[in-house]
């Protein structure tokens, strides 16, 4: 059990890790909006070769 | 041109929007069939790109329909210098960035189209739309399209742009919710750790653990827990320490007091090896505090955000005279000494005198009039106000904050800025919370010291001191705001702070408040109709025919009674002459007629016989506004004409006044009417003053809000003329159809016409206090437990651990059983 001695301070590690991507995301501007999003997931890719106007 | 429907049918449904198209837009031939000019443009700009599939995504996400907001405008201001250096920023490599409001956006189907603007207009390199504010950022390259063309096609899809003008309090805003966000993250992460190391210690006290195991965690636990308690938990410390300084108190100083004894033993006893340790519940109380702060700061967010896409847009474009050649420029580039254009319907961009044209201007969101009074060369007009009649060109005096409007708005802001902060019951419970437990802590150290020893009588009080948790009285408030500002929200109450709530629910018939009502626009609906008409029947039908061509709110209230006119009729007239403001002549079949104001009718050599003028005379105690029609120089009746009540105003005011507001009209229309409203809504009429400048309304909510017998006041209105009276009450509320100044002026925004929601603010703040004080009730009740607990000696950190979430948690569903209160 002594390897306990190594992995607690290494999942804090981790931890402090991802805090530091999730501050880092943050800042960046990525969590204003948590709405629009949710939608924009749902709507299909251009097909590749954009469409003919219709005429 | 209307067309008789042959089908069966009830409606046909726009083939853009959904609604149903009315009769006279319906086209048998037509291939698709659309409710309005701005969907049949959407329609065909949509086809034309080949962006089809947006019907598909809007059957699968729309919920309502709405149709097209596009107007046809071509934008041209937006290519000005003046309005590119204002609104639009650079976005590196000759790119430009620029931030709109869209009118219309109600889907995800939406977002869809918008994002895809670079296909209708190309040179779009970026478009992002937010669904939840309708705000959009473009991103576009100059060099290859013009904002103008951008703007357009925007419009052309049925999305109206707007700038958004608040850029940097937007800026601002998001920083600050981004430091919330990642505070409580932090705390979140630290708070969740530290419950994992102490499952650990948990599993040791029952089964016993090696000290050197026991030693790592109660380490690790330390240093997380004072990492929470330095980093996040500052928050409440600062708060506490600005309480203290300024010997008032607030809801962070036991939060402080617990995580302060609470820290302080735990260091003691990891470093001396002895006794328990918190840091698990310390870290939890952190978090679970910053997320009941940030739910009722992202609601508050959200309410700012709400009205300010609801601001009465103020024109951005402008056309202005330069050599004889009107041109669109931005209001944001006029000088003094310029020559503007302003056509009917359009609101006036600036302070300035007529030169050219005659007109009638409606003065009503600045001054409170309702009637338009007639304007000529050399009269002062001022920007915010509606030309109504026809085109007229001024001469630009005064721009921006220069303006009558800017001055007021001015008013407004420091209004706002020098309003003292409401101390909230939340706050003031929190002072003698303080003073209560620190008591019992007291009381408990010497009652255990002399029976035990001193070493168990500092574990018994801090966990005392711990336990007797700020935790659910943290979260009582701030959870039942926020459930209370949603619920209103819900029901078109906009509430931008939760303390004006409590403010409300403390008038009662004992604690009398003082309600100030404007008149047009709040009691009344603005619009003109007509009360009774006396004389000639035979000319109604050509008063109807003479009207018809004319805008002015008096010509519409007559139609309206009278009928719409015969086209017949109105082709039989000749040489009809309208004097905007004061009346309209023309020759009819049965005579020259003249329908008009009685200064009107008199200043043309009209006879008035006898019974006549006793009508008018009559009419004009009574206070309405009396119009006459004159045929061949003689009147033969007189129409009497008021702006008509709000239903059910009569009875919601009566509603008011027994729960104890006292109520009072101010407003800026003639005095006459205002009395007349007033006998209507049994009010005294003392109590009832017409004729009052915005400055005269500020002045008066002042002398109300700082007498020393003062008793709460309500200020309710629509117009810029309210806006700084509102911000000087101790609650603003604006109605629907309010001027931008007055929406951002107020604390609370009804969304209902009138005073109908009045009543229903006024009943929600009532069980908004109903259920802070049930939530405060519950927490007070699990900390006479805790305490008595402590008191024995029972509290561990396990239990400590079990007791605080359970706390929470009562004290959660208490909030979120917010509707099920009865009346």
């Amino acid at each position: 059990m002594s390897v306990l001695f190594v992995m607690v301070p290494v999942a804090l590690t981790l931890a402090a890790l991802a805090v530091t991507g999730f501050i880092w995301a943050s800042r960046d501007g990525q969590f204003d909006d948590v709405e629009t999003p949710a939608h924009r997931m749902l709507f299909d890719d251009d097909p590749s070769g954009s469409a003919e106007p219709r005429r | 041109m209307t067309t008789t429907l042959t089908s069966t049918n009830a409606s046909v449904a726009c083939d853009h929007c959904g609604l149903p198209v009315p009769e006279s837009l319906f086209e048998e031939q037509a291939e698709s069939q659309f409710c309005c000019g701005g969907c049949r443009v959407a329609y065909d700009t949509i086809r034309d790109c080949g962006l089809d599939a947006y019907y598909t995504h809007r059957d699968r996400f729309a919920e309502d329909r709405q149709s097209s907001r596009g107007e046809g405008k071509r934008y041209a201001a937006y290519d000005s210098e003046a309005f590119q250096q204002k609104h639009t920023e650079p976005a590196g490599d000759g790119l430009r960035a620029i931030d709109f409001r869209l009118e219309g956006v109600h889907c995800a189907a939406c977002v869809w189209l918008v994002e895809r603007l670079g296909r209708v207009a190309p040179g779009v390199i970026d478009s992002r739309l937010t669904l939840g504010t309708g705000r959009a950022r473009v991103v576009w390259d100059a060099e290859q399209t013009p904002l103008s063309e951008i703007a357009a096609s925007l419009d052309r899809l049925g999305y109206k742009p707007h700038p958004a003008r608040d850029a940097d309090t937007q800026q601002r805003r998001n920083q600050a919710d981004r430091k919330r966000l990642i505070l409580m993250a932090i705390a979140g992460a630290l708070a969740g750790n530290n419950m994992l190391i102490a499952v650990a210690l948990y599993a040791g006290f029952f089964e016993g653990i090696e000290s050197a195991y026991a030693q790592l965690f109660r380490w690790m636990s330390m240093a997380i827990g004072l990492l929470s308690l330095c980093w996040p938990g500052m928050t409440f410390f600062r708060g506490a320490w600005a309480a203290v300084r300024t010997r008032t108190a607030n809801l962070d100083l036991p939060i402080a007091l617990a995580l302060g004894a609470g820290g302080i033993a735990g260091i003691v006893n990891v470093l001396l090896d002895r006794g328990e340790i918190y840091f698990d519940s310390l870290s939890t109380l952190v978090f679970l505090l910053l997320v009941g702060r940030l739910i009722q700061a992202k609601q508050q967010r959200w309410v700012e955000e709400a009205v300010g896409s609801m601001l009465a847009i103020t024109p951005d474009a402008c056309r202005v005279v330069r050599d004889g050649i009107v041109a669109e420029e931005s209001v944001d580039a006029l000088q003094p000494g310029d020559v503007v254009e302003v056509r009917p319907g359009e609101l006036l961009p600036v302070d300035g005198q007529i030169i050219r044209g005659e007109s009638a201007i409606d003065q009503s969101l600045l001054t409170g009039e309702s009637l338009p009074t007639p304007a000529g060369p050399g009269k002062a007009v001022f920007a915010g106000t509606l030309n109504v009649a026809s085109t007229i060109r001024a001469r630009v005096d005064q721009v921006g904050a220069q303006t009558r409007v800017g001055k007021l708005t001015r008013l407004v802001e420091e209004g706002i800025a020098s309003k003292p902060p409401i101390v909230q019951f939340a706050d003031r419970v929190g002072g003698w919370f303080v003073a209560v437990v620190l008591t019992l802590a007291l009381a408990n150290f010497v009652w255990w010291s002399l029976t035990v020893g001193s070493a168990a009588a500092v574990d018994a009080t801090v966990a005392l001191l711990i336990v007797a948790c700020p935790c659910a009285l943290g979260l009582a408030t701030p959870l039942t705001m926020a459930v209370a500002i949603g619920y209103g929200s819900k029901r078109g109450m906009l509430i931008k702070s939760a303390a004006v709530l409590e403010k409300i629910a403390g008038v009662n018939p004992d604690e009398p408040g003082r309600l100030l009502l404007d008149k047009t626009g709040t009691l009344t609906t603005g619009d003109l109709r007509v009360e009774a008409w006396s004389g000639d029947d035979r000319l109604k039908r050509w008063v109807a025919a003479i009207e018809t061509e004319s805008r002015h709110p008096i010509a519409c209230a007559l139609i309206q009674a009278l009928g719409p006119a015969d086209p017949r009729d109105c082709d039989q007239i000749d040489s009809r002459t309208e004097h905007h403001g004061f009346g309209v002549t023309g020759r009819t079949p049965i005579g020259e007629l003249l329908v008009g104001s009685v200064r009107y009718a008199e200043r043309n050599a009209c006879r008035t016989p006898q019974d006549i003028a006793r009508t008018i005379a009559l009419g004009r105690d009574r206070g309405y506004s009396v119009v006459v029609a004159a045929l061949d120089k003689q009147v033969l009746a007189v129409a009497w004409l008021r702006d008509e009540l709000h239903a059910e105003t009569s009875d919601r005011l009566e509603q008011l006044r027994r729960r104890g507001w006292r109520c009072e009209i101010l407003s800026g229309d003639e005095p006459g009417a205002v009395r007349r409203t007033a006998s209507l809504l049994g009010m005294a009429e003392q109590h009832a003053y017409g004729g009052v400048s915005p400055e005269e309304k500020l002045a008066c909510v002042n002398e109300h809000v700082r007498r020393s017998d003062r008793s709460v006041v309500m200020m309710v209105g629509d117009g810029v003329n309210d806006a700084a009276a509102l911000a000087a009450a101790d609650i603003g509320v604006a109605v629907h159809g309010g001027a931008e100044a007055s929406l951002a002026a107020a604390d609370v925004y009804l969304a209902g016409d009138g005073v109908t929601e009045l009543t229903a603010l006024v009943a929600l703040a009532r069980q908004t206090m109903r259920v802070v004080r049930r939530n405060l009730a519950i927490s007070l009740a699990y900390n006479i437990v805790a305490v008595c607990l402590a008191a024995a000696g029972l509290i561990t950190p396990l239990v400590a651990a079990v007791l605080m979430p359970i706390s929470s948690a009562s004290v959660l569903g208490s909030a979120i059983a917010f509707g099920k209160g009865e009346e």
